[in-house]
């Protein structure tokens, strides 16, 4: 054994907890994981297999930790050591053709959480080195600048200061005491800065105050999306401190798949403590805003339109409901896709793909079950799709595919489809 | 002593004890690595999701079902086959009367107990044939998976021999294996049949917190 594939097993045990050994321990090797998976089933490729991705992680599980592993190691039946080698040959397989969409999770009979235990198995190769290029890229501009996308602070007042001329909002930064701190993906605040006029809009109407910090402004966490731990934990670290210098009530976590795990769920549980604060996701507060009557949805907008389940927010996010109740009352022909909700596909570029320049041709192909999906809706014209990650990737699959149809955010129907001042919706 | 007395006697006796403590081992042995208490914000109970978890699982989820439909058929027939022949064939229950537990199970008749074989029989083979023709499986099998297939179709095998009772040695042949069958399980895969519980509820607890059941 090397040192870096020692480094990656040490990480491998570490991570492998009660809850990964009962899935080492109960897996059949019935196979029914690859039925769901994207990848498998663009690919046809056996070694897409959800669980045989996690093989390195199981055999050291299984040589080091199991319970009977010295037993076997004496009478010669533990599996051999895991190697360099054979880690950088499963190295595709853990980054590029694993969205960590869970969906394999809803076939298996064992309620196997793969795509919880590729994110453990993640620490081992994020520890060892063995990682995509443009992971690791993106993770050096996240210490340089906290954005993976090397967005600036400069370049995020820029972005303010033009949605504040386009709505005649002023959005304040680092105002101490709001009720609200919003955090944003890179992709956001370059791709998509609409939505900051978005949430002026919709807060204004609502009678929140909000700020956004000029410390803390990056929702992304490429420590999730490598698998480093202490990466992950800086990132969420940052965002802590400064919502707790500003004395805030909530943090909202953007239209961002992961994100909303990174600091809602996993957050804490990095930190080893509870946050002053509570977070919220945008969908969820939006939800909540429309319930207590502060943002009334007005004329509803007429074009048909169907949802994507951005994964980490809905089937391992637990928002399931939120988004659809936001979106009967916005939009007059609103009309679920196939598979829709629970067991809807991913974009295809979740999980750290879509960061990933080696993964550009299987991610395409895997957007083409997304494409067979929008195609059986009959005359669409337009799709929501929740989360700034996702977003991009339907922009680039629907070029690739030579598809038509308008893709927008969730926060922008809304505050377009708000309701005047004395308005009720028709 | 006789092959018969041997089988039913000291070995099963050895072999039962290597199954409940080996059983135990490993379950403990997974619970005691521990896991770390998650103190993010629940939304809901991981408790109750750790047993919606576990119930959720037996029903395949609609829109997988045509793709897995082989696996689903063959894997229920085998299961139920399986526990109806351990459990109601008239031979089980006087054996396990005699030598484990008082119980008054009811006796399956004759047919009840050639077709709950068949269908067993039916399903293990369905599932071994999966296991070595389709690609996928064959890539992640192992010879763990093969013995404990090829263990428990010589115990159904020699079982349905030993159904005439026209020879005790059929009986002792049948009881061999079931001896061989219960020292390999806490050492192999066949263990799912407990560790499927840990399984499913870990994920319903995870997930539950969040409100949702996967």
């Amino acid at each position: 054994m090397s040192e870096i594939s020692n480094i990656a097993v040490a990480k491998f045990l570490e991570h492998t907890d009660a809850e990964a050994a009962s899935f080492f321990e109960a897996c059949v090797h019935c196979g029914e994981c690859a039925e769901a998976c994207q990848f498998h089933l663009t690919s046809g490729d056996p070694r897409h297999t959800p669980i045989y991705k996690l093989k390195p992680m199981e055999r050291a599980y299984k040589r080091d930790k199991a319970p009977f592993s010295s037993v076997m190691k004496i009478l010669g039946l533990a599996p051999s050591p895991v190697t360099e080698e054979e880690l950088r040959e499963w190295e595709p397989l853990v980054y590029d053709t694993c969205n960590m969409c869970a969906r394999c999770t809803l076939v298996c009979p064992m309620g196997i959480d793969i795509a919880g235990t590729i994110r453990k198995m993640r620490e081992g190769y994020a520890a060892a080195g063995i990682v995509p290029e443009g992971l690791q890229r993106a993770a050096e501009f996240v210490r340089k600048t906290s954005s993976p996308m090397g967005v600036t602070v400069k370049a995020l007042k820029a972005q303010i200061k033009h949605q504040e001329d386009a709505t005649g909002i002023k959005i304040e930064v680092d105002k101490k005491g709001a009720d609200y701190m919003a955090i944003f993906s890179s992709m956001e605040i370059m791709g998509y800065p609409e939505v900051l006029g978005a949430y002026a809009k919709l807060f204004k109407r609502a009678g929140l105050t909000w700020t956004i910090s000029s410390v803390a402004y990056e929702a992304t966490n490429t420590g999730v999306q490598i698998g480093s731990g202490p990466l992950a934990k800086e990132i969420v670290t940052r965002v802590v401190d400064a919502a707790e210098a500003l004395g805030v009530k909530h943090v909202i976590s953007p239209e961002c798949g992961h994100a909303y795990g990174a600091i809602r769920w996993a957050g804490p549980n990095m930190m080893g403590r509870q946050f002053k604060f509570e977070v919220v996701h945008i969908i969820e507060l939006l939800d909540q805003l429309r319930r207590d009557g502060k943002i009334p949805a007005g004329k509803k907008d007429s074009r048909r339109m169907t949802l994507h389940d951005p994964c980490q927010i809905i089937r391992r996010g637990g928002l399931l409901k939120e988004p659809r109740r936001l979106l009967d009352e916005s939009c007059s022909d609103f009309v679920e896709m196939k598979g829709a909700g629970m067991t809807n596909f991913c974009c295809g570029g979740g999980g750290g793909v879509s960061a990933n320049p080696r993964a550009e041709e299987v991610k395409t192909a895997a957007f083409s079950l997304k494409v067979d999906q929008l195609n059986g809706v009959k005359d669409l014209e337009a799709v929501v799709v929740p989360c700034g990650n996702c977003r991009a990737v339907f922009e680039d699959g629907l070029d690739a595919y030579d598809m038509d149809l308008e893709v927008i955010g969730l926060s922008e129907l809304i505050a377009e489809t708000l309701a005047d001042m004395g308005e009720t919706q028709a | 002593m006789s092959f018969v007395e041997l089988v039913e006697g000291p070995l099963f006796t050895l072999a039962a004890s290597i199954f409940v403590l080996g059983v135990l081992w490993r379950l403990i042995g997974i619970i005691r690595i521990g896991r770390t208490k998650d103190i993010s914000p629940p939304k809901a109970s991981a408790a109750l999701g750790f047993f919606k978890g576990n119930l959720r699982h037996f029903f395949p989820r609609g829109i997988f079902a045509k793709r897995t439909a082989l696996h689903i058929i063959a894997g229920y027939g085998f299961h139920f086959g399986l526990l109806i022949l351990v459990l109601f064939a008239a031979p089980h229950i006087a054996f396990i009367n005699d030598r484990l537990v008082s119980v008054a199970l009811p006796e399956m008749p004759r047919w009840g107990f050639i077709v709950a074989a068949e269908v067993a029989f039916a399903g293990l083979i369905m599932l071994w044939v999966r296991r070595i023709s389709d690609p996928v499986m064959r890539l992640i099998s192992d010879w763990d998976d093969h013995i404990g297939t090829w263990l428990t179709f010589l115990v159904m095998l020699t079982g349905c021999l030993a159904l005439q009772e026209s020879h005790a040695f059929l009986r002792g042949f049948h009881m061999l294996f079931v001896d061989i069958w219960l020292i390999y399980f806490p050492f192999s895969r066949l263990m799912h049949a407990f560790t499927f519980f840990l399984s499913r509820g870990n994920t319903g607890a995870t997930y539950g917190r969040k409100g949702m059941n996967l």
